[in-house]
């Protein structure tokens, strides 16, 4: 009971910033989804199924930034190997989408995906098993990116691999799933992945209800997570993670096992990341081993680190806005979208080392000067990365 | 349960600190050659010596940063500190001030005395933690102790190196360590600050056990009781500030160059 | 006639050996060259029947003079006027440049109108006339190694004709290598007639563990139920036996071979990974854009080619110091003007640097498109040395082996001997310490990046003569380099060198039972698991600094 009220106390002490996200994501849904649903086509206002779906994405990639956020804002540990927990988390939701096809693929195979017909495979591989049921595949979404997010964090953080050679080595996880996935003989589609999904759940997943449904799901998903991180930064643990980020040798000398710190963020980050491919998934129809490729990791940091890092809300920002830039500008100008991305990189990390959420801050300060609210803002010492 | 970690080491001999044949070498230098040295439960003991003669080693060694060739260190009669991790040596009740301030820039000055607070340090506890008001009277204690009460809520970051200073010593004294290991607390602080800096260490021998490094030798003969000079990794003379002060050997390798 | 001949040529044969074979070779006397003139003129009038008679005869009066001419026809590149009938050799070289040349000497001929040349037909029976008479010529007249080739090319010819040959060769054969060979000829004859059960053994005997492919097809075919199935058991036996051998050779010259694959791979990896154990190893600065200073390297290598077309065999002399300033200025200026302001914030480097190298690579895609380049390799890059018929090297690889050693020790020498090297450990132990002794720590910063991607730009030079050349060719060794310098432990070349080998040797030998997809994956989760046991990699740096 007493932890209710702490949780009540610190839901109402850091109230602004959650309830405005809140309210902000809750209303922007909202007005999307009905204006989808109710108005029609014709309307100035309608929104179209494809910037449904578009957002959806979007928010997808928003729950991904918060993540990496999440380890790398609060606990300064930067993984470049983020996207094989979000792809894992998608490959787990695809097997059960495929299973649902059923004899609709084009082999009409009630059992086999069509893939595995084509390789004249006769049998289902033993971890196709249970797929097709929803629970047991969202058991999977969370269990196999968890698990091994726990086996990695574990093995890197006891023996104190730090710094840059965790990124690398999390660079190095990614690419040899990739690699794996990319083989026939692993039983996941190889190069062409999972794909021609039909329905989810018992929903037809072409049709505006569902897409609106999976939306909105997101949406709340999203909001659910970023307040429980929200939580989690504002509580005393939260407060050793950052003691960990700014010098992990002092919080040990102080008493704190900072291995076991770091192994449980590093969790809790894969199973959001998980969380996202899994949603992901069903809106974009797709998952291929192209998803585990290093350089998708690092465009979630760039998102990260041009929203601002240390910030939640930095982050998520950081992932929509960027990724609305990538959208405009690979249909305007496709070449020069590697191009902006690329500067962006070094633009931010020399000119914008706290994203646009610590300019926004700095302005915000200068406004109220002197008009301290009783919680200095913790996160704007230089994190040392 | 992990409270039974904090059960105060056995000193029934007297003896807080057993080092026993310490050696530490650094690719073949050796920074602790041979040490032995005993420290009284409640004693204050100064250890001074030339830069390089083995004591911030010395101190990594019983916190459990630095792993040793050769040597025993014991915590009491029962518990062998060679065998715990920092975080378990500093559970047992052994709390470091640091050379160079090192506190946690980013957090506010109560924070980081609430972070050092001698509770349990496990990752569901933390989670879930909020602080009691006896916590709470501790924290400010400590902040009227180090005069740092109007600063509780601004980041650390922003405090002067003096400040820093007594904000690590503020966090040694919230965990309430048995042992307290100090390295040169009074750098960088004023001749006031320092002369109070010597009252509280005073205050805190009797109850605790402190050991402290210090370079000034004003500030030394001002709090010591016993001294014990280290020289090339290990002990030269142990004594009162006169004993060693007239003791040749040290004369010539360490206060000769005193004037 | 034709034995007449032989006999002949059986007496020169030793004298001509003895002589290492005349350098340009005479035709003996003016009958001959009378005879051969007239020959020749036949050549380009004969029809398809009477051209094998017409090549015994050249080859009967001209001996090793019409070898070039016997080539050219072979090759069919023999030419002739038509009007004077004079023949000549024609050749395409790459560009579609013509060049004809004297059919003897193969001096380069002026003033022949090339198209109205006529070729000299040929067909397939005669081609296989010509390899027989190639293969005599040479055996009887050729060097010592020409004979030997010669032999082997019998091999899996074993017609009456070659068998003549053969036997009146072996008769006075004085070289051990040669007479080796034709033995085998003669015992693999032996084994095919029905020759006596103990000829047929000392034969077998002969072919124990000769590593010669007809010779280890004929065994297999005499074993095998449906070819021809040795029936006598003692021969069978001592057949089954000889191929065991065989198969035990083959299997070691395997062996030695994925140890070579293993070791070219490792040199690949080190000539990678060394610029960035400079960089990173060194000053301690992830460059995420060394990837992209190979590919530089390998685009500079591809626009000197194109810049000298006509000097392509040294070409890559050019190109080494160009792929050197290129990558080592382009790795300058991303450290002035970037990685300096990012100093002391590893993380932000390595997003700062892995920025750049999108931008170079992008750049590389508008300049050069991007589909991959081929980058040709010199003539004395191509070819391989055979070792025996198992076991070839390919002489690009052992250059490049070669080549990786040669740059390890360079870059040795600059670290331990030069004053920049002294200069570079000394700000890499101590910053401010050589700040404050004079050091010019900034220039020493901007140099030795510029050295270590300097060296990247080279390994490209050597890269592009493995592999196409494409935009993404640096991100292929990116994380490989990264591992190769991790596991080896970072601020330790000697480590970067035995990972880079040990990393090779073990990819290599895996691939057989694995495949190279999988080797590289376990190669990969190795090093991961290697890491959390060993953080500070194979040959760590001790010390109370490194803490």
């Amino acid at each position: 009971m007493s932890q209710l009220t702490n949780i009540w106390g610190e839901l109402r002490r850091g109230s602004n910033t959650i309830t405005l996200f809140v309210v902000v994501l809750f209303l922007a849904t909202l007005l999307a989804s009905l204006s989808n649903l109710l108005l029609p086509e014709s309307s100035a206002l309608h929104v179209s199924t494809y910037t449904i779906t578009l957002l959806g994405k979007y928010l997808c990639y928003a729950m991904l930034a918060l993540a990496v956020d999440v380890i790398w804002g609060y606990c300064g540990i930067l993984s470049l190997g983020h996207g094989a927990f979000f792809a894992l988390g998608g490959y787990a939701m695809g097997m059960y989408l495929m299973r649902q096809i059923g004899d609709r693929g084009v082999y009409g195979n009630p059992d086999l995906p069509d893939f595995m017909v084509f390789l004249n495979w006769d049998s289902l591989p033993w971890y196709w098993y249970g797929m097709d049921q929803f629970w047991f595949a969202m058991v999977m979404v969370a269990l196999v990116p968890g698990l091994l997010a726990l086996v990695f964090g574990w093995l890197a953080f006891r023996s104190r691999v730090t710094g840059v050679y965790l990124s690398i080595i999390t660079q190095a996880l990614t690419y040899a799933l990739m690699l794996a996935f990319f083989r026939n003989e692993m039983g996941f589609g190889g190069n062409n992945g999972l794909t021609d999904f039909k329905e989810i759940a018992g929903f037809d997943l072409s049709a505006d209800n569902t897409r609106v449904g999976l939306f909105v799901i997101t949406a709340i998903l999203l909001g659910v997570v970023f307040v429980c991180s929200q939580l989690i930064m504002r509580s005393r643990l939260g407060r050793v993670l950052v003691s960990i980020r700014d010098s992990e040798a002092r919080a040990r000398f102080l008493g704190y096992r900072t291995d076991h710190f770091k192994v449980w963020l590093f969790v809790y980050s894969a199973l959001i990341a998980a969380l996202a491919g899994a949603l992901y998934v069903p809106q974009v129809g797709i998952i291929n081993p192209g998803e585990f490729s290093p350089i998708n990791s690092i465009e979630i940091v760039v998102w990260v680190a041009v929203g601002g890092r240390g910030t939640l809300y930095g982050a998520v920002g950081g992932a929509i806005l960027v990724s609305y830039a990538k959208t405009r500008f690979t249909s305007l100008v496709p070449e020069s979208w590697i191009f902006m991305l690329g500067a962006l990189f070094v633009f931010v990390t020399i000119f914008l080392p706290k994203g646009l959420a610590g300019l926004l801050k700095q302005r915000l300060q200068r406004d109220n000067n002197g008009d301290s609210n009783g919680h200095p803002t913790k996160l704007t010492g230089e994190a040392k990365a | 349960m992990r409270l039974n970690k904090l059960a105060a080491p056995d000193v029934s001999h007297k003896v807080i600190l057993y080092i026993e044949a310490l050696s530490v070498s650094f690719d073949g230098f050796k920074a602790l050659n041979n040490l032995s040295l005993y420290i009284n439960d409640g004693e204050l003991r100064c250890l001074i010596g030339a830069n390089g003669a083995g004591k911030t080693t010395l101190m990594d060694v019983i916190t459990g940063k630095t792993r040793c060739d050769s040597g025993q260190v014991y915590f009491g009669q029962t518990v062998d500190l060679l065998k715990h991790d920092e975080a378990a040596i500093a559970r047992l009740g052994i709390g470091r001030k640091f050379q160079k301030p090192t506190v946690f820039e980013a957090l506010s000055v109560a924070e980081n005395l609430e972070l050092s607070l001698k509770t349990d340090k496990g990752v569901w506890f933390t989670l879930m933690a909020r602080l009691d008001s006896e916590q709470r009277d501790r924290i400010d204690a400590v902040l009227e102790t180090i005069g740092l009460s109007a600063l509780r809520g601004r980041p650390a970051g922003v405090l002067s190196h003096g400040q820093k200073q007594w904000l690590e010593i503020g966090m040694l004294l919230v965990s309430d360590p048995r042992l307290m290991l100090i390295d040169e607390p009074v750098a960088g602080m004023t001749a006031q600050e320092t002369e109070k800096t010597a009252e509280l260490l005073t205050s805190l021998a009797g109850e605790r056990t402190v050991v402290v490094v210090e370079h000034d030798m004003e500030f030394v003969r001002s709090i010591a009781r016993t001294v014990t000079v280290l020289h090339q990794g290990s002990v030269l003379a142990e004594g009162t500030m006169d004993q060693v002060q007239s003791n040749p050997a040290v004369v010539e390798v360490y206060l000769g160059e005193e004037p | 006639m034709r034995t007449l001949l032989l006999l002949i040529c059986c007496f020169v044969l030793p004298m001509a050996a003895a002589q290492q074979a005349p350098e340009k070779p005479q035709i003996t006397s003016d009958s001959n060259q009378a005879e051969l003139s007239s020959l020749l003129l036949e050549l380009t009038q004969a029809n398809f029947r009477r051209m094998p008679e017409l090549v015994t005869e050249i080859e009967q009066a001209g001996g090793r003079a019409v070898l070039p001419l016997l080539t050219a026809l072979q090759d069919g590149e023999l030419y002739y006027q038509p009007d004077t009938r004079e023949l000549v050799v024609r050749q395409e070289s790459g560009g579609g440049r013509v060049t004809v040349s004297d059919v003897f000497t193969g001096n380069t001929l002026d003033g022949f109108d090339t198209a109205a040349l006529e070729r000299v037909p040929i067909n397939n029976r005669l081609r296989a006339v010509l390899q027989a008479t190639i293969a005599r010529i040479l055996l009887f007249q050729g060097t010592d190694a020409e004979r030997e080739q010669a032999a082997r090319t019998m091999l899996s010819d074993l017609d009456e004709d070659n068998l003549v040959v053969l036997n009146e060769a072996i008769a006075n054969e004085q070289v051990a290598a040669v007479a080796d060979m034709i033995n085998v000829a003669l015992a693999m004859n032996v084994l095919v007639t029905d020759a006596p059960q103990a000829e047929r053994l000392a034969a077998v005997a002969t072919l124990h563990g000769n590593l010669q492919g007809p010779v280890r097809n004929l065994l297999r075919s005499f074993l095998d139920e449906l070819g021809r199935n040795e029936q006598d058991p003692e021969v069978r036996a001592a057949m089954v036996s000889a191929m065991a051998s065989i198969e035990r050779k083959v299997r070691f010259y395997e062996l030695m071979e994925q140890a070579f694959y293993g070791l070219s791979l490792g040199s690949v990896l080190l000539l990678a990974a060394i610029g960035l154990a400079v960089t990173f190893g060194v000053m301690g600065v992830i460059n995420m854009a060394h990837g992209e200073m190979l590919m530089l390297g390998a685009y500079t290598t591809y626009v000197v080619q194109i810049l000298m077309p006509e000097f392509i065999n040294y070409s890559l002399w050019v190109a080494i110091p160009a792929a050197f300033m290129v990558s080592g200025l382009v790795g300058m200026f991303i450290q002035r003007f970037v990685i300096r302001y990012l100093n002391g914030r590893p993380l932000e480097t390595l997003l700062a640097t892995f920025g750049i190298s999108l931008i170079l690579q992008q750049a590389v895609r508008t300049i050069f498109s991007p589909l991959n380049r081929r980058v040709v390799s010199p003539d004395w890059m191509s070819g391989a040395w055979d070792i025996n018929p198992v076991l070839s090297l390919t002489n690009n690889r052992l250059f490049i082996l070669l080549f990786s050693i040669i740059v390890f020790v360079i870059l040795l020498w600059i670290l331990r001997k030069t004053s920049l090297g002294l200069q570079v450990r000394a700000v890499s132990q101590n910053r401010d310490m050589a700040k404050a002794m004079g050091i010019r720590t900034d220039w020493v910063d901007a140099m030795t990046f510029g050295l270590g991607s300097g060296i990247a730009g080279i390994a490209g030079v050597a890269l592009s003569q493995l592999t196409n050349v494409g935009p993404n060719l640096g991100q292929d060794y990116i994380i490989d380099s990264f591992m190769v310098v991790v596991f080896g432990g970072v601020g330790n070349l000697w480590g970067t060198l035995v990972g880079a080998f040990s990393l090779g040797l073990a990819n290599k030998f895996m691939e057989p039972m694995t495949g190279a997809v999988l080797a590289k994956i376990i190669t990969l989760v190795f090093i991961i698991l290697f890491i959390q046991v060993r953080p500070k990699g194979l040959f760590p740096q001790k010390g109370r600094a490194v803490e």
